[in-house]
């Protein structure tokens, strides 16, 4: 197991070395490059911009400027937001809690119903509620999200007046319940994607682990049905399950985004678009930054996850 | 062979018909045969010839999926019952609590047929508590005896193991242990050594008959290879395209054959010098097993006979001819091949 | 000259993927032909469409705006301009189809290249390059599309080119694994033996061979791409107006919902429809050209 992790740690670092690299990039890609809030800035001469552009060492190399970059990145200094001058990551974390619970949700709720989709289409393939459940996911997968966010919010904020249509709170209102009432229409809608995945993830893999000759001698054994497929069929077709979670991340982070825009949540993905409206380019880039390396987080923990889930693994 | 006391699993007329595309297919055609408590019979077949469809289809694992209809009786006599069960006749429940209790199965490969998440000592152990609902340490310990008794080297070190760490006649080991953990009447046995080297197959063939002598189960003996039928089987049943062709003892069966077919596979294993049958040509049987859905007219393996006579082998399906010593063959021109001391009496047919 | 008729000779042992049995098989697949029709409909309604309205796509009316559909000649209603949503669904749609094909094309060239470099050569070179794939997986994909398409001129043209950024390593991967296993096959052993240039046999040999997953991979990123383009364009760092798009149409329609909610359903069911049709033909085409797909 150690020398599997270690590899996998390793190439780890090495992509995010080159997401790095591509962050870089894309920063001086901006328009004025990383001067561009003087750009905008009334009363500001060539000259002075040209000034500023040596005081931050923006003269150099840029391959010096890179370094220089990423040490700051490393050390935590991920600059100042040009909009209100208060730390990015600061600013970040205060946003990201809001992200998570969003996701949180929507993740807990997806892989129950997704994976209990998946395996009952398995288990009856080829059955109508297979035949629906499969045709369902495909069109779940071709609305798109921020439309189906405007027919929720139609649907049950403006005509039945059920929920809030948007925002995580209402004013002078701090109670759980009313947090809930919130919660339910950004799950609804970034889940909407993340079951049909689970679901078509989970009737895959099932599929495979039932045609397995160790599924026939659990039968042999005499067990119960229910047994044969919670331990022996559903416990190995879950495996594959946790690399393909670590794999769907970027999706689920870019679903929580669309989400969090149509329904006003106070999540990274409203302060991504907003600071993209502001051309608050620190905080954009630390956005796009600390997804990347939370996305490879991600997809480590699937690693170490799998690395004490399956025996093979574990022993390898 | 005293057939005072009524055979462990008596088979009668047992049918499989497959439903695919709306068409149905029959592969397995009026199967009859008896197994004795001890006793073990061999049933033998190329690949394709039904002998593994048959075996699922009496542990009644044919799945939902591959629409199997099953007809016929399967008559389980065990050994705390007074009366034999129909397998065939009773519900799913009922079922699962004789399967892997008093009806087991071991297959063919070892290196699939375990879980991979789990360690043996606990697979061993879900049967043992699963049908007598021992507590898990007394499950435990019966796993570890059965460990021993199947013959694995450190048995307490093993429990823990996962099947990757075993090597492969270990698996089968283990699958043996797992199928006679409750001391079964029946063990169906679906080709449990072809997957291993020779050596380990020699071992596996010992160990399950030494825990044949000692449990005094009945077997099932699926195989292909009759240099494993010669070591095993106590009787033969020869299986050819859904049909028994020849049934007999084995020594009579390997040293006389009746039936062409049988003749042309012993003659295709080497190390058996005596053939019978005038059949030194048929070192190898030219064509293949026909598909279940387009069977041959009359005889199934009238096209690949080389005895075989137009107008006579493929007008009817020749019956099943019961000869003395509980011989059976199903070939229209017997009587022809064999002296004629041979076919005594026994004009009852099948 | 013996080396191409040795590497051609290679060349006859190799599977086609587009046989007769493909075909029929694909048919058979009725949501992917439903899927097919659907796109085939809608593509012609948006080349011919237009011309058959009574009305174009930008011309103002402000004594009919917000008019609900089947009021006099406008069959879906009107926008806050007055503008006919028929004819501008129908001007969106050419742009937004443009832009799933042409992102589709780009993509698939690019990410083919890539990944048959990387699992010809695999070593530093194949680790490098897929490294550098891992990295642009790791940003989601509506992040990056959204910066870039912030920081550039938003044409149709860059639009196409960013959504392509973004969509192109998924192909790359396939290909990187189908090549893997490819290049151990007979037939490009064979051309190796006899001579043929690493150029005629990755592009030769293997590219066709890997033929089928590409097409379908290649048909999920229009799919995609569409949806990525919608959301660009409804946030406003897409096609800008006054050039429709299926995507910007829905603009407006959030601040509108209460009062006139099919300038939100129209283009979202035309969304949905174009998209899940490429996804059901993708899905068809798998199905008929891998016997061992497990979808119905």
């Amino acid at each position: 197991m150690g020398r599997y992790l270690i590899g996998r740690l390793g190439q780890s670092i090495i992509v995010l070395f080159l997401v790095s690299l591509i962050g870089f990039m894309i920063l001086n890609l901006a328009p004025g490059g990383p001067l561009s809030q003087f750009a905008l800035t009334p009363g500001m001469s060539q000259a002075d911009i040209q000034r500023i552009a040596a005081q931050m060492g923006l003269d150099r190399p840029l391959i010096i400027q890179y370094f220089d970059w990423l040490g700051r990145l490393l050390v935590g200094d991920w600059g100042d937001s040009f909009r209100d001058g208060r730390p990015v990551l600061e600013i970040i974390i205060e946003h990201l809690w809001a992200t998570l619970l969003l996701m949180g949700t929507s993740m807990a709720v997806s892989i129950v119903i997704g994976i209990g989709v998946g395996i009952a289409g398995a288990v009856r393939r080829y059955s109508v509620f297979d035949y629906l459940a499969t045709v369902g996911a495909m069109v779940a997968l071709s609305i798109p999200t921020f439309w189906f966010g405007l027919v929720a919010i139609y649907l049950f904020a403006l005509q039945l007046d059920w929920l809030p249509a948007g925002s995580m709170t209402t004013i002078g209102d701090g109670s759980v319940v009313d947090y809930l009432r919130h919660l339910i229409l950004p799950t609804l809608v970034l889940s909407l994607v993340n079951v049909a995945i689970w679901s078509r993830y989970m009737r895959a893999s099932t599929l495979e682990v039932l045609d397995q000759d160790f599924v026939r001698t659990a039968r042999a054994k005499g067990l119960s049905r229910y047994r044969v497929l919670v331990h022996h069929i559903v416990r190995n077709a879950l495996l594959p399950m946790i690399t393909l979670a670590g794999l769907q991340l970027p999706t689920i982070l870019g679903g929580a985004l669309v989400a969090e825009t149509v329904f006003t949540w106070p999540g990274m993905g409203r302060l991504f678009l907003d600071s993209i409206g502001y051309s608050d380019y620190p905080v954009v880039m630390g956005i796009l930054m600390l997804s990347a390396i939370f996305v490879l987080l991600g997809n480590l923990l699937a690693d170490l996850l799998v690395a004490i889930t399956d025996p093979r693994v574990r022993l390898a | 062979m005293t057939l005072s006391h009524p055979p462990a699993l008596a088979v009668r007329d047992l049918c499989v018909t497959f439903q695919r595309n709306g068409c149905e297919t029959r592969v397995i055609h009026d199967i009859d045969f008896e197994i004795a408590a001890g006793e073990t019979l061999a049933l033998v077949g190329e690949s394709g010839s039904g002998k593994s469809v048959t075996s699922m289809a009496l542990m009644r694992l044919l799945g939902r999926q591959s629409r199997a209809a099953v007809t016929g009786q399967v008559a389980l006599h065990a050994a705390t019952e007074r009366e034999p069960i129909d397998l065939l006749q009773i519900d799913d429940a009922r079922m699962r609590q004789l399967r892997g209790r008093r009806i087991a199965m071991i297959f063919q490969e070892p290196l699939t047929a375990l879980n991979p998440v789990h360690r043996v000592g606990d697979q061993i152990a879900e049967v043992v508590r699963f049908h007598s609902g021992s507590p898990r340490r007394q499950a435990r310990a019966q796993a570890l005896a059965l460990l021993e008794q199947v013959g694995i080297p450190e048995p307490s070190s093993r429990l823990d193991s996962y099947p990757h760490e075993l090597s492969g006649g270990m698996r089968q080991r283990v699958v043996i242990a797992m199928a006679l953990a409750m001391e079964p009447d029946v063990l169906i046995a679906d080709e449990p050594t072809t997957a291993l080297d020779v050596t380990v197959q020699a071992q596996i063939l010992t160990l399950l008959k030494t825990l044949q002598r000692d449990t005094g189960m009945a077997m099932l003996f699926i195989t292909h290879d009759f240099g494993v039928v010669s070591e095993v089987a106590d009787r033969v049943a020869v299986m050819y395209a859904g049909r028994i062709v020849e049934e007999g003892d084995v020594e009579a069966v390997l040293a006389r054959p009746l039936m062409p077919y049988t003749a042309g596979l012993l003659a295709s294993v080497p190390r058996l010098e005596r053939a019978g049958l005038p059949g030194e040509r048929l070192a190898t049987i030219a064509g293949r097993v026909p598909d279940p859905a387009s069977l041959p007219a009359g005889c199934s393996f009238q096209p690949r006979c080389t005895f075989a006579v137009p107008g006579t082998c493929d007008s009817a399906v020749p019956a099943l001819a019961s000869l003395k010593a509980g011989r059976r063959v199903r070939c229209t021109r017997a009587h022809e091949l064999i002296p004629a001391e041979e076919l005594s009496p026994c004009p009852q047919t099948s | 000259m013996t080396t191409m008729t040795a590497a051609g000779d290679a060349a006859h042992t190799r599977h086609h993927w587009w046989q007769h049995r493909t075909l029929s098989r694909f048919l058979r697949h009725r949501l992917a032909a439903t899927g097919l029709a659907i796109i085939l409909m809608l593509t012609l309604a948006c080349l011919l469409g237009p011309h058959l309205l009574p009305y174009d796509e930008l011309t103002v009316d402000l004594r009919a705006r917000f008019s609900p559909p089947l009021t006099q000649d406008h069959y879906l209603g009107t926008d806050p301009l007055g503008r006919d949503i028929a004819a501008r669904l129908l001007m969106a749609g050419r742009i937004s189809l443009l832009v799933g094909f042409s992102v589709m094309l780009i993509s698939t060239v690019f990410g083919t290249l890539i990944g048959v470099v990387a699992g010809y050569f695999r070593g530093w070179v194949g680790s490098v390059l897929m490294r550098i794939v891992d990295a642009f997986l790791a940003f989601p994909s509506i992040f990056l599309v959204l910066v870039l398409s912030a920081f550039v001129e938003p044409s149709p043209f860059m639009i196409t080119v960013i959504i392509a950024l973004t969509c192109w390593m998924e192909i790359a991967r396939i290909v990187e694994a189908e090549i893997l296993s490819l290049r151990e096959r007979d037939f490009t052993i064979a051309a190796r033996l006899s001579g043929a240039s690493a150029r005629w046999i990755m592009f030769r040999e293997l590219v066709p061979n890997a033929m089928g997953p590409i097409i379908v991979a290649a048909t999920l990123t229009i799919a995609n791409a569409i949806l990525l383009e919608a959301y660009i364009s409804f946030l406003g760092y897409g096609i800008q107006p006054p050039l429709p798009s299926w995507g910007n149409m829905l603009n407006s329609a959030q601040q509108y919902l209460a009062d006139a909610p099919w300038l939100a359903i129209v283009p979202g069911i035309t969304i949905t429809l174009a998209v899940s049709s490429f996804n059901f033909i993708g899905d068809g085409l798998r199905d008929a050209l891998d016997s061992r797909s497990n979808l119905p």
